[in-house]
């Protein structure tokens, strides 16, 4: 080793050298500022959603008094107003009707339903003082989340001095708890955040995402067939190549406007249901799932197609017998891909009207029904503080949909995946 | 006993045969349902439109510097009042999409060239998929995000420089967009870089061009037709897109190029047009078609003219 051989590098080739250094870094800072946008958005949102776990009940002493019920029927009795005459009983320093008006908003606007419920589901309660705890109103449930500052003037927020007493003394005496939120997993949509749930845009999403699927799974398969195993090159089929390659990117909007005017104009079909909606994802869906199972396709030998037809199938025989089977966990791969995009895809369902405002579970692909990610701009829609929490949690749950079906979509490729 | 075998035999091929042809005619209907599918957005958008263009002339569409669907201008107007001149929601559109395309365009290639060039294949194997997950994300997701947190950040940020930042600024609105559709650039411009020749860098490289040099003399202006299309492709998404700007850019059409203003674009209008009550008789609500129809040719020859690039370009060295 002698010094002869080595390269002094001239400034000319250091300044080189670090621009080459320089390059690599902006490739790096593409990628982390890229990634970096994920992690803070799927953060900050599960952030604001994570809260939605709990609710916030106030318990209170409801005093049942025989006389305000007629035993024939229970449901006529009024129940807020004995609520509210607990509120006044728990606060008697309470006089004037602005204030009572305030400590009757500290419970949700539902807190005589809840109690009717109760009452109803054990008439003998009647006649005895009963502890419940009844869902608290959402500006109180956002403070109690310590998501409302206590130091903002009193103008400036929503929950005022006076309640913020009237908390501190029910919190004081331990009246103030934090219980699962089944009431998010388990009723429909509702003006009050405190009582707005998830359950009937699941439903909507399940009921379109099934329609999508059992249109455009077979249609997109068998097109996928016809073109990879049976189609002659001319142009007709170059023609149909085409037209799918554009499908695959024309704007979601469109479909919506397709939807709108053939399938509820023409056809008359109902309206915001679930059946249209999964017809108008179904054609968005079917050139994603024809483009994957033609790739599935042309991945199986053609030894295969050599071996069934050298001992007398026929072609349908060759393509339905052997080659479609093995290509069929590609095209299932494909398809759940497919209908992830599809379960996200909101334009096109405003456009056909599945924005409505539905409280009620969906009960057929027919009735009107609204799907996760239109509640989602439904509630990010939404004046009231506390839907920020509501959406973000929605969007949660939307995206762990997400996350399993192309968990699915992986798992899938990687158990049935065949070399040849 | 020979001879009946035979018949027997063919009896079954011809009952077969049938069964076959019915199956490949089946085939073939699903496969054409592509055409029909395209055959009907064109016929269903072409004939409201033309409703529409009854109630407006097609110069004042096309032309006309004022979009207020809403407001009755003239009384004696037939039908309904407004104006419906698209020009300020095209220019709307376009300063999104410019937005959006300004921050994913280095994001983008940026990224390519790092996942093509430089990365092992194990980084390689890891970032790619992550990357995507940002194309995977609902729109809506984006929206939400951008209008919550983007547009307060930027609005607070503005004020604190002095700048006047309108709550619903296309700048916000244009931003979450680039983040969605850097990994469409990102992942179509690593395959075309992918398919340079390496002959082509070997032989930079021998003459002691370092790898920075390579690629931007060299791999990148071989790559530059495909790197083309997949950037057209992104616009043509960008201006496709819905919810982000939906929920993130304003309503009022203002005919602008300030990002920090807030303005509204042809998609934001359709749905805005057509949620609530339609009358399929009235201008406002036929106005969305004729914007419906504008929006699929534009995006229609974007697609077109980028599919073309990138099979032009492929033939080249296949």
């Amino acid at each position: 080793m002698t010094d002869d051989f080595t390269i002094i590098p001239t400034p000319h080739t250091r300044r080189r050298h670090k621009s080459e250094l320089r390059f690599q870094w902006y490739g790096k800072a593409a990628i982390i500022a890229a990634l970096g946008f994920l992690v803070l958005m799927i953060g900050s949102i599960g952030y604001k959603g994570v809260g939605v776990i709990y609710q916030t009940k106030i318990e209170l002493d409801i005093q049942l008094n025989a006389d305000a019920f007629d035993p024939a029927q229970l449901r006529k009795a009024d129940f807020s107003g004995l609520v509210k005459t607990a509120l006044r009983a728990r606060f008697p320093d309470v006089k004037n009707r602005r204030q009572k008006r305030r400590l009757y908003g500290l419970v949700s606007s539902d807190a005589g339903f809840e109690l009717r419920k109760m009452v109803e589901g054990n008439p003998n309660l009647i006649g005895s003082t009963i502890k419940i705890q009844l869902t608290a109103s959402d500006d109180i449930d956002t403070f109690i989340k310590g998501k409302i500052d206590k130091n903002l003037p009193e103008s400036d927020r929503r929950v005022k001095d006076v309640e913020i007493n009237w908390i501190e003394k029910l919190q004081a005496d331990n009246s103030v708890v934090q219980v699962f939120n089944t009431a998010f997993f388990t009723s429909g949509d509702s003006r009050e955040p405190e009582l707005a749930g998830i359950l009937s845009a699941l439903v909507g999403s399940f009921f379109t995402l099934l329609v999508c699927f059992l249109l455009s799974f077979p249609i997109g398969v068998l097109a996928a067939i016809y073109l990879e195993e049976f189609a002659p090159k001319n142009r007709w089929s170059d023609l149909i190549e085409i037209n799918i390659n554009n499908l695959a990117a024309v704007p979601s909007i469109v479909f919506g406007l397709l939807g709108l005017t053939i399938f509820l104009n023409t056809f008359g079909l109902p309206r915001s249901s679930p059946l249209v909606g999964g017809m108008v994802l179904a054609l968005m869906t079917i050139p994603t799932i024809i483009i994957a199972s033609r790739a599935s396709l042309r991945a199986v030998p053609p030894s295969i197609r050599e071996a069934a037809l050298s001992i007398g199938a026929t072609r349908v025989q060759t393509t339905f017998h052997h080659v479609a089977p093995l290509a069929l966990p590609g095209m299932l791969t494909g398809s759940i891909v497919g209908m992830a995009q599809a379960l996200g895809e909101t334009a096109p369902l405003i456009m056909i009207g599945m924005v409505a405002f539905i409280v009620d579970v969906p009960a057929s692909i027919l009735e009107p029904a609204t799907a996760l990610p239109v509640q989602i701009f439904l509630w990010a829609d939404s004046p009231e503080r506390a839907f920020v929490e509501r959406t973000s949690a929605a969007i949660i749950v939307l995206l762990g949909f997400l996350v399993v079906m192309n968990l699915g979509a992986i798992l899938l490729r990687k158990k049935f995946e065949q070399r040849f | 006993m020979e001879k009946t075998k035979t018949i027997n035999f063919m009896a079954k091929s011809s009952r077969h045969r049938r069964v076959e042809q019915g199956v490949i005619a089946v085939l073939i209907a699903c496969s054409t349902l592509a055409i029909f599918t395209t055959i009907g957005i064109i016929a269903s958008l072409i004939f409201e439109a033309i409703q529409f263009f009854k109630f407006i002339p097609i110069t004042d569409f096309l032309f006309g510097l004022n979009w207020s669907p809403q407001t009755a201008i003239r009384e004696d107007q037939i039908g309904s009042g407004g104006s419906f001149g698209v020009l300020p929601l095209i220019t709307g559109t376009f300063l999104i999409s410019a937005v959006a395309m300004a921050l994913a365009t280095p994001l983008g290639l940026f990224s390519a060239i790092y996942l093509a060039e430089y990365a092992g294949p194990k980084v390689r194997a890891y970032i790619k998929p992550l990357l995507e997950i940002l194309a995977g994300i609902p729109t809506v997701v984006y929206g939400f995000f951008a209008a919550l947190v983007i547009a307060p950040f930027i609005r607070m940020t503005g004020s604190e420089i002095g700048l006047e930042v309108a709550s619903e600024s296309a700048l916000a609105a244009g931003i979450a967009m680039g983040v969605m559709i850097t990994p469409l650039i990102s992942s179509l411009s690593d395959d075309v870089i992918n398919s340079v020749p390496q002959a082509l860098r070997d032989a930079s490289l021998g003459l002691g061009a370092t790898h920075a040099e390579t690629v931007a003399k060299v791999v990148l202006p071989a790559a530059l037709p495909g790197i083309a299309g997949s950037l057209l492709l992104a616009t043509s998404r960008a201006i496709g897109e819905t919810m982000i700007v939906v929920m993130a850019a304003g309503l009022a059409a203002q005919l602008t190029l300030n990002p920090l203003q807030a303005v509204t674009t042809i998609t934001v209008q359709i749905v805005t047009l057509l949620t609530g009550d339609q009358e399929f008789d009235s201008a406002k609500t036929l106005s969305a078609f004729a914007l419906g129809l504008m929006l699929f040719l534009v995006t229609l020859c974007l697609n077109a003219i980028a599919h073309q690039i990138v099979r032009h370009y492929r033939e080249q060295y296949d």
